[in-house]
């Protein structure tokens, strides 16, 4: 496949980035998308160019490292899937694609494609835990009964790898769809009730100090989010924290 | 610009609330202003009088005034609130995208809210200037009851067509505004539920496009027949 690249290229967090363009060819259908980054960098590397900085870690879709907005859509054209389970059969032969970083204001750009979403680990330290000591003090799992269909709904918020694309894709570059289903993973549980409302009006409250913006629920989080992470979070969210904003002593 | 405090007031998701929470309400007023409209359906001195009537009624009936004092605070909160955010959602994303797909992940009209909430605040004020100012404050004839002639103002406005088309294209930017909003304020309520969000959904929806419908609907018969000039 021969392809033209046109990639945001930026030294670091406070330079100037523009969009270059990298012509390449003999990149084949089965190279993942960042595989196929991979070679473009090989590439530049033997010409003296500085290769391109994107993010990565496990490749298999469960880390949450990679982004990229490609084409115009969080981790590009598939759906549920992640930038490195992308593959370039996807892609035509002559086909020009766009990558660009995750924009918000909340993910400052280190370097290239590589932004800084340390913002979602501060909205977790505000309240994403139960504080339980585990270490020594194993409980049975089925101690306390917990409806299947509970279970099922926590776990399913819980597969957020956190990786950003709803940020990335929210025309507001909101952070609702993390928060909500960081938040609804406990919520939906009896272990996460003692700390339900403090959790929900901290971790919100973290959540709109990073500078995230609103919810306008265009749903396209819903769409884009790799792990198909469900609107009704959202609402859940809206709800517990309604509810916790009347009750809440504080 | 972010938003600091925690609770009903000043924080993200208190501005969503009050958003839903004032739509909501202004479409309950959008449910009574049509049905006052379809008075209009009936022509001739008969409609002329009954209108007038109700016009006079709206206008100093004391639980009809609480209500409209309470719908122009709600456009006011509507408005205000609905700027702070929109500013926000500006200063979220200070950078933008070179290349944007939006249309595949999200209707067009929920990309579009802050847009269609302008053009019919636009419309607000321009029909306000219209009728309500002109029934309040300005010197309209009386009729043989002797109440304010809102009937003639108003016939004779829409059949200009200038006026019937600005009118309509107003109100179809208002149903847009609407088919998004008017279901997404449940949301934002936190209402969603697998037995009742389709209903709600759907119920919206349609009204979302009923009540606009409603309107243009008066607007096409006041152009089209024209009781002003077969009095």
């Amino acid at each position: 496949m021969d392809l033209t690249l046109k990639i945001w290229r930026q030294n670091g967090p406070q330079e100037k980035g523009e969009m270059k363009t990298y012509p390449i060819s003999g990149v084949e259908q089965d190279m993942s998308f960042l595989e196929m980054l991979d070679y473009l960098n090989d590439q530049l590397i033997n010409e003296g160019i500085e290769p391109v900085v994107f993010d990565h870690d496990c490749r298999e879709g469960i880390c949450g490292m990679c982004s990229l907005f490609i084409n115009g859509e969080a981790h590009g054209p598939g759906r549920k899937v992640t930038t490195c389970q992308l593959h370039m059969r996807e892609f035509k032969s002559g086909d020009t694609i766009y990558i660009e970083p995750f924009r918000a204001k909340a993910f400052p750009i280190i370097k290239d494609l590589m932004v800084d979403r340390s913002a979602f680990d501060r909205i977790q330290r505000a309240g994403g835990y139960i504080s339980v000591n585990t270490s020594g003090n194993t409980i049975d799992a089925n101690a306390i009964p917990v409806p299947k269909e509970n279970a099922d709904k926590a776990f399913d918020a819980a597969t957020c790898i956190g990786c950003g694309a709803c940020v990335a894709t929210c025309k507001n570059s909101s952070a609702m769809l993390f928060a909500s289903a960081k938040i609804s993973q406990f919520s939906l549980l009896p272990q996460g009730q003692p700390e339900a409302k403090e959790r929900v009006l901290n971790m919100v409250h973290q959540m709109d100090l990073e500078g995230f913006g609103n919810c306008t629920n265009t749903g396209a989080c819903e769409v884009e989010c790799p792990k198909g992470i469900s609107l009704e979070n959202i609402a859940r969210m809206n709800r517990d924290y309604l509810f916790a904003s009347l009750s809440s002593n504080k | 610009m972010a938003t600091t405090s925690k609770g009903l007031f000043g924080s993200s998701l208190a501005r969503k609330y009050w958003m839903a929470v004032s739509g909501l309400f202004l479409c309950t007023f959008l449910v009574g202003h049509l049905l006052g409209n379809f008075q209009l359906f009936v022509s001739g001195e008969e409609g002329k009088l009954a209108f007038n009537e109700y016009g006079h009624f709206m206008t100093t009936f004391p639980v009809v005034k609480v209500l409209s004092y309470l719908t122009y605070f709600s456009v006011v909160l509507h408005t205000v609130d609905g700027i702070m955010l929109a500013l926000q959602n500006r200063a979220a994303r200070p950078v933008g995208y070179v290349k944007e797909k939006q249309s595949a992940n999200a209707s067009w009209a929920s990309r579009k809210m802050a847009l269609l909430g302008t053009l019919t605040l636009f419309f607000i004020i321009v029909h306000m200037k219209s009728f309500w100012y002109e029934m309040h404050f300005g010197a309209l004839g009386l009729d043989a009851n002797g109440n304010k002639d809102l009937w003639t103002l108003t016939v004779t406005a829409f059949e200009q067509w200038w006026y019937a088309a600005f009118y309509i294209v107003a109100i179809t930017g208002l149903a847009f505004h609407l088919s998004h909003g008017a279901q997404s304020a449940f949301q934002t309520l936190g209402i969603n539920h697998p037995k009742y969000t389709p209903i709600i959904q759907k119920t919206m929806t349609a009204l979302a496009w009923l009540i606009p419908a409603g309107f243009v609907a008066v607007a096409v018969f006041l152009y089209v027949v024209q009781p002003g000039q077969n009095l």
